[in-house]
């Protein structure tokens, strides 16, 4: 893996760091710059702001939005909320698992999808629901799913 | 780029201008209206045509997203559900022409009658008055609805005391669940000593089940910034937080434009509406944490620490964020303060029964003909709420359960549906509240599944404090997955009773306090489907796979293939147009056979 470049993490701790309490902040728009927290930079956190190392890893491993490795270029989140789960959402899970070959939480070999299995993203009449990187796609059936996903990996391929 | 706020206005001729409004919340988006919304602009100013197209938030009927309200001075309001981007044109061709819809699509409006109207009829829109009525990214529209009068009449013309007494005449109890009056809730913050006060809005919605904070939010996120200044004039607050989880883009993003307008007009920030009082907002996005929702956790979270939950007292109210007096209350409850303000406490209170005033608002979803977002005056039976607002169970099956409170609430049973909604009487049912999560279950529903997925839930979510709520219900869920997996044993109903009372009684916050509410429901409503697959090894449900299996009945099958083909372990086998079979030894019990035959060929033994 490629060493990241700092200086973004930098300039974002610099301006949040004025606030108490910001060291959430601080992750959150450190993931939005890298799409995860790279160890290095958590430990530059830790100096800048002076909370102990331990700290900022505790805080960061206790919430589930924080990822500790690179995700893929599309992170598929399949919604296990109440209307999801009683309207098939573990069927939607279990036929990603074994269309893309991965498990919750994993990512594809060629980096193109990762699954994430997630408590609720509120669209509940829609269920059962997953979100593709920014899309909801609602109504799912495994026929739309398949459609969903291939539309996916040809537009990831022709990019590549 | 800024996107415009007041839509395309092509021709500027009269305010009796026909408007089309596009509900684009969360799940409008998600079901298309996005699409549909460009398509319309596009359509609309290519043709020329004399319309306004604007945007507003959820509308509510999201079994009918996406939904489209054309609304003129003559023909007066009309919606249309289920719209694409392939037939709005058409729509608008013809509306335009003859003044005329297809009544396909309309699925309400005020000189029609539909299939459809006993949605809006049994419901009270305090809260939601303005949702999928107003652009929420104007504040222009927020105030012709009367925006903004309540702060200022608050301000003016009110002592923080008067104030208080208002809401307190007006009976408004917590939204969030736990029912606590707001009005004592403010007074406490109010009395407590110190200078420095903070104002907590808590949009942590973190019930599976439940999107009523997203929808209001994304729909009128004014009337949350206007209560929470009045909240904050009251207690004597100067800084505010909205604590909202990040699964929620469109929300943050919408109030972002809502405290900026507000800023720029005086009604936020410094020497609100040239007083000497000042008070801000701003947004602290949730990283994906339930236990958050509990507001002790809440406040650490805030501070940028792991949100651990603490004992109480000290409640905010004399010791919260950074240890001073804080006032925290839910989105929904912010929600009602102008209107109790402008209109007074007499009118909400008029609403509802003797010890629940006003409305609430809930999420229907599950196995319902008609889910949304919907608004109901205290005192409704859930029945009503069920049969007339949501029309009944989808597809001819029958009625189970109706979840409500999430993963602290319960399920209740066909017997009790005439409960009526108040604090009281859903507590009662060993059931809570909530913030307004309600799922519908249906006969292929498994009850022990159910708990199963609540406390896996909640057993995931336990932060890991306390030892009853960690591992009690880490024990509790291994029961329940013993039981689901057919592997039950006598004494697993004992245990987990037993257990569930210990939790219940030894946790720290209220996520262990209310962990085995659904356990502890099902077990006494639904007693028979753990009995069942503990001693018959038998899902009355139809869902635990170890305790099913897919069959084909020979009598439906057409040997059409399908199901051959899509079957991922190639269980299937048979001749062409005849009957197929499924070879039990190799099925994983998917069920992408049932979901794919066209002819009910599939069925499941249970």
């Amino acid at each position: 893996m490629s060493k990241p470049d700092l200086e973004p993490a930098l300039t974002i701790i610099e301006s949040e760091n004025v606030k108490p309490g910001s060291l959430i902040t601080i992750l959150q728009k450190i993931q939005t710059q890298y799409g995860y927290l790279p160890k290095k930079i958590l430990e530059i956190i830790s100096r800048r702001i002076d909370i102990p190392a331990a700290k900022v890893l505790g805080a960061a491993s206790f919430y589930s939005q924080f990822k500790f490795e690179e995700s893929g270029k599309n992170v598929i989140k399949v919604c296990h909320g109440t209307a999801c789960h009683i309207s098939g959402a573990s069927k939607i899970l279990g036929f990603l698992e074994d269309h893309l070959k991965i498990t919750d939480g994993e990512t594809t070999d060629d980096k193109l999808f990762t699954i994430e299995r997630v408590a609720c993203l509120g669209c509940c009449s829609l269920a059962p629901v997953m979100m593709i990187n920014d899309t909801t796609y609602g109504r799912l059936t495994l026929d739309k799913l398949r459609k969903v996903i291939n539309h996916y990996r040809k537009e990831g391929q022709s990019n590549a | 780029m800024p996107e415009k706020q007041k839509g395309v206005l092509l021709r500027k001729d009269s305010v009796k201008t026909t408007k089309l409004k596009v509900g684009l919340g969360a799940c409008g988006i998600a079901a298309g209206a996005n699409e549909v919304y460009n398509e319309l602009v596009r359509y609309v100013s290519t043709k020329k045509i004399p319309v306004m197209v604007e945007k507003t938030g959820c509308i509510g009927m999201c079994h009918n997203e996406p939904l489209v309200e054309i609304e003129s001075e003559k023909e007066g309001r009309i919606l249309l559900g289920n719209i694409t981007q392939k037939n709005i044109d058409t729509i608008i061709d013809e509306y335009m022409e003859k003044q005329t819809v297809n009544p396909k699509y309309i699925v309400a409006g005020s000189d029609y009658i539909t299939e459809h109207d006993g949605f809006f009829k049994k419901q009270v829109r305090i809260v939601l008055d303005n949702c999928g009525r107003i652009n929420p990214e104007s504040i222009d529209e927020y105030i012709e609805m009367n925006g903004y009068k309540a702060l200022h009449h608050a301000i003016k013309n009110m002592t923080p005391d008067d104030i208080i007494d208002e809401v307190k005449k007006s009976g408004l109890r917590g939204r969030g669940g736990a029912g606590f009056h707001t009005g004592s809730k403010w007074n406490f913050t109010k009395q407590a000593p110190g200078d420095e006060k903070y104002l907590i809005c808590n949009a942590d919605e973190g019930d599976p089940g439940a999107f009523m904070d997203r929808s209001t939010l994304e729909g009128d996120p004014h009337a949350i910034i206007e209560g929470m200044t009045i909240a904050a004039f009251a207690v004597g607050a100067k800084l505010g937080y909205i604590y909202v989880r990040a699964e929620y883009p469109l929300a943050v993003k919408r109030l972002e434009i809502a405290l900026d307008q507000a800023r720029e007009h005086g009604f936020l920030g410094s020497n609100i509406l040239k007083t000497s009082f000042s008070f801000d907002i701003r947004i602290k996005e949730g990283a994906g944490a339930f236990v958050c929702g509990e507001e002790t956790a809440l406040l650490a979270s805030l501070e940028g620490r792991r949100g651990l939950p603490r004992i109480r007292p000290p409640f905010p109210a004399t010791s919260g964020l950074w240890d001073k007096p804080t006032n925290i209350n839910n989105v929904e409850t912010y929600a009602n303060i102008p209107r109790i303000i402008l209109n007074g406490s007499e009118w909400y209170s008029s609403h509802g029964t003797e010890h629940s005033k006003g409305t609430k608002v809930f999420a229907l979803a599950g196995k319902i003909n008609k889910g949304g977002l919907i608004e109901v005056p205290m005192g409704i039976t859930l029945r009503e709420i069920v049969y007339d607002i949501g029309g009944g169970i989808k597809s001819g099956k029958r009625f189970k359960a109706v979840q409500m409170g999430g993963p602290s609430g319960g399920c209740i049973p066909e017997s009790l549906l005439d409960t009526v909604i108040d604090y009281d009487s859903v507590t009662r049912t060993g059931a809570i509240m909530g913030s307004g999560g309600m799922v519908v279950m249906d006969e292929d529903t498994c009850m022990v599944e159910v708990a199963r997925f609540f406390l896996d839930f909640t057993q995931q979510e336990s932060c890991g404090k306390c030892t009853f709520c960690r591992i009690g219900t880490k024990r509790m869920l291994e029961i329940l997955e013993r039981i689901t997996r057919g592997e039950g044993v006598k004494n697993d109903i004992e245990h987990l009773e037993q257990l569930a009372l210990g939790v219940k009684s030894g946790s720290l916050c209220g996520l262990g306090q209310t962990a085995p509410n659904p356990v502890l429901t099902t077990l006494k409503y639904f007693r028979e489907e753990y009995e069942a697959h503990i001693n018959e090894r038998r899902c009355p449900g139809g869902q635990c796979k170890n305790l099913i299996s897919y069959i084909i009945i020979p009598d439906n099958c057409v040997g059409c293939g399908v199901c051959l083909k899509n079957c991922p372990v190639n269980a299937i086998s048979g001749e062409k147009k005849e009957p197929h079979i499924i070879n039990q030894d190799i099925c994983t019990k998917c069920g992408i056979c049932m979901d794919s035959c066209k002819f009910d060929a599939v069925d499941i033994k249970r």
